[in-house]
């Protein structure tokens, strides 16, 4: 397992049902790609994050694949519909086998 | 074979073909390859599908992008100059309230990044935009 992974998640606290929300997401991860090389000149092996999901109640928002070209602690943005209220679920899956996760609840007022 | 000069310099001749053509060669299969294993060799229109990218990145190491698209299902991102051309492949579901998702990626140096989105009716589009990159994200 990778050191000092620690997800960061944006979702707003409250929304109206049926509203559309953005969501920002941040984790810190080395994101180490395979290509760089130490001082000895070996290639560092690769150690990435190389799944993103995204699901509100059992019912995915978004599934996204990484792959090396993505910079270090990964970033994404993106919207999401809120049709009742409840959970989100982050999951980050490592190169490694370990799954990082983090919900989020929502409100309808 | 007896070495004689004429075969010695078809040799040479050949030599410096193999070793010059590789790098251009591969990056450029690589691509392709990935591209075809994204659409199954259907033809790219173009339509549907936005890519905002940085015209000049100081730092290759974080360029931010976003892609969007009315009707995509799924949207694959390419950078044509890296050493491994994907990025990243998103993947809406049934909540996502608009096809579009913006990020950061590594940039090797100046080059053309690709994005190609499968829409719902199965057809695929691309947009690319070319970007400047000043220092390169790929470390050496």
């Amino acid at each position: 397992m990778a050191s000092g992974v620690k997800p960061r998640v944006k979702v707003p606290k409250k929304a109206a049902a049926g509203d559309t929300i953005t969501i920002k997401t941040l984790i810190s991860h080395k994101m180490e790609s395979g290509q760089r090389k130490d001082k000895e000149g070996n290639v560092i092996p690769r150690s990435i994050i190389n799944r993103f999901t995204c699901d509100f109640n059992g019912e995915n928002v978004i599934d996204v694949q990484l792959e090396p070209a993505i910079s270090t602690n990964p970033y994404f943005e993106f919207e999401a519909l809120v049709p009742e209220a409840g959970e989100f679920k982050f999951t980050w899956y490592d190169d490694d086998g370990s799954v990082y996760d983090t919900t989020k609840k929502i409100e309808i007022g | 074979m007896e070495l004689t000069r004429r075969n010695a310099i078809i040799l040479g001749a050949g030599a410096l073909l193999v070793s010059g053509m590789p790098m251009r060669r591969s990056a450029a299969a690589t691509s392709e390859e990935a591209i075809a294993a994204f659409t199954g060799g259907a033809e790219i229109g173009s339509g549907d599908i936005e890519l905002i990218a940085p015209e000049i990145a100081e730092n290759g190491n974080t360029v931010p992008i976003e892609v969007s698209s009315g009707s995509a299902a799924e949207i694959l991102v390419l950078a044509m100059g890296n050493p491994t051309p994907n990025v990243a492949t998103f993947r809406f579901g049934k909540l996502a309230a608009s096809r579009a998702a913006s990020t950061r990626i590594r940039l090797a140096g100046t080059q053309d990044v690709v994005a190609i989105a499968k829409l719902d009716d199965g057809s695929f589009v691309q947009a690319s935009s070319t970007v400047k990159v000043t220092i390169g994200g790929c470390g050496g």
